[in-house]
């Protein structure tokens, strides 16, 4: 009896812990949407972001989808090919990059690669006393280091899932038409008339905005809640990378479902 | 616009109680003023409660019972704004300076007139050469913050601090983990900026010997109380016990060597269990 009611005890404890986190973040996130006029006014502060976040993952991100191009295109052609529908391949890779592998992926390289950089970071300036000291000037911390981050990684995250699926493409157009040797005017004239704007370009699109959205926020407000020690940083950091993951796929789900036509049009 | 020009205090503190958790009082009780123009000390171990006290004059903490009055203002009726505003007349001085990592030491010191003016380029200029000179490093204008020595990084702290000539300069433990020709020269500069700029100063240190040269007036927290007040001259005359033992340095007086612990002779013979 007594270890049933210290268990229900401390699994409340948690999730109430859990639910005030979930309120604090969600306020924070809107104080700091109220409080982006610096970082729209100086846009400088978010261009230096959007170098940090999205120029400096550029590496990643188009390595990653060269190659995850060029699997899909080897694994693709040993299927379709049972099928005898080799010229299919370019839409079988245009369509899962565009809509599931290019915002998703590169959602989960963003997170690792920028995400952690940026609950690095400003963990590491709460701990050294910077945002405590630009409090002191009477600067907003939030509207001159938070939100300029948030917006940049925003900002660099749906266009760094573009890259990755025409990365993607690219590679699998290297394996498809340049190794194996599929019928080039087949490959792309295919593609091009199975993808639809709406359909496809505009949901993947959809997606990586609501992923690089959730990751910035969870990494902006990892960095900012951040014990000031060592290992608080360090705690933060791992904590944005799993969290940023977990609703990447989450929200994956989600959004897929909602997008979901049953077949008609596709 | 500044902020409480014509007020003979620079800080009122009146009967200031602090807890950050009920049941534990960081202050209990405290009350002193701080006359314009003066370098003033707040001495007392780790964990005493003075940066606590440091940080209500700042107004980053709100007092739990008690008023504090800051350059004329009270701190409690005070939002964000009323905060900011008042803390455009004070400049605070951190524990490792809190240079901006990312900056060089010029943007550094440029920052807050950046953000609080639109003065042009060529002003600002002229302004951080002057306040990096005053600081003896106008040479080391382009350095990072990494390029810099302990000694140095105060230093560039201090003249970022007086960009917007403040009236109220408060330090938070300047001089730890100095060498003794960087902690003469941090020494010699609090004093220079205090009587240059006409402001006041509040240092909260444990450099015992070092801030009784320096302070015109200081006070002794322990355990969250005032327990000595008085010039450097009087402080070492002074045969009050806990002062006594600060001053000196002795391991045990009415500040224990060992943490509480049950008996010595039973704690030997009992097994661990």
């Amino acid at each position: 009896m007594q270890a049933l009611r210290a268990f229900i005890e401390s699994l409340g404890h948690r999730v109430n812990g859990m639910v005030l986190r979930l309120g604090f973040a969600s306020r924070f996130f809107f104080y700091m949407l109220l409080h982006s006029g610096t970082a729209m006014r100086r846009f400088r502060l978010t261009l230096r972001e959007i170098y940090f976040a999205g120029v400096l993952s550029l590496i990643i991100i188009l390595v990653s989808g060269t190659f995850v191009g060029m699997v899909l295109a080897l694994q693709g052609y040993e299927t379709l090919q049972r099928f005898g529908s080799t010229e299919a391949l370019g839409i079988l890779l245009a369509l899962s990059l565009v809509r599931e592998l290019g915002p998703v992926v590169a959602g989960l390289l963003f997170a690792s690669r920028a995400g952690s950089a940026i609950t690095a970071e400003i963990g590491l300036m709460k701990a050294t006393e910077q945002i405590a000291a630009m409090e002191m000037m009477a600067v907003d911390p939030i509207a001159r280091v938070i939100a300029p981050r948030f917006w940049g990684g925003a900002i660099s995250m749906p266009l760094l899932a573009a890259l990755f699926s025409a990365a993607g493409i690219f590679g699998g157009y290297l394996i498809g038409v340049q190794l194996i040797g599929i019928d080039e005017g087949a490959f792309w004239s295919q593609m091009q008339a199975a993808v639809d704007v709406r359909k496809d370009i505009v949901n993947g699109v959809i997606k990586s905005v609501v992923f690089g959205i959730a990751v910035c926020w969870i990494a902006v407000f990892e960095g900012y809640d951040a014990p000031p020690t060592a290992e608080g940083v360090s705690g933060a950091t791992t904590r944005t990378v799993v969290t940023s993951s977990l609703a990447i796929l989450a929200l994956d789900f989600v959004l897929t479902a909602f997008m979901f036509t049953g077949g008609n049009g596709l | 616009m500044a902020h409480g020009d014509g007020v003979a205090q620079a800080v009122e503190i009146r009967e200031v109680s602090f807890a950050y958790d009920t049941g534990r009082p960081v202050l209990s009780d405290v009350s002193l003023t701080i006359p314009r123009g003066k370098v003033i000390g707040i001495m007392g171990q780790s964990g005493c409660g003075k940066t606590t006290l440091l940080r209500i004059i700042a107004g980053v903490l709100r007092p739990t019972r008690g008023t504090a009055s800051v350059l004329g203002t009270l701190t409690r009726d005070l939002d964000q704004d009323g905060l900011y505003a008042m803390r455009r007349s004070m400049g605070m001085l951190f524990q490792f300076g809190a240079l901006f990592t990312d900056m060089s030491v010029y943007d550094n010191v440029a920052f807050p007139l950046r953000e609080h003016s639109d003065l042009p380029e060529e002003l600002i200029h002229d302004l951080v050469t002057m306040k990096l000179e005053a600081v003896g490093l106008r040479g080391a204008a382009r350095l990072m913050p990494a390029e810099l020595s302990g000694g140095m990084a105060r230093r560039v702290a201090l003249a970022r601090a007086i960009a917007l000539d403040p009236q109220l300069i408060l330090y938070d433990e300047p001089f730890t983990g100095l060498d003794p020709i960087s902690f003469g020269a941090i020494a010699r500069l609090v004093r220079k900026l205090n009587d240059t700029l006409g402001a006041t100063s509040i240092i909260v240190s444990h450099d015992v010997e070092e801030c009784l040269d320096l302070v015109d007036y200081l006070y002794f927290v322990s355990a969250g109380r005032i327990v000595a007040a008085g010039t450097g001259a009087e402080i070492r005359r002074s045969r009050e016990p806990f002062v006594e033992q600060f001053v000196n340095g002795l391991p045990d007086g009415p500040i224990p060597f060992h943490y509480p612990a049950p008996d010595y002779g039973r704690d030997l013979v009992t097994t661990g269990d």
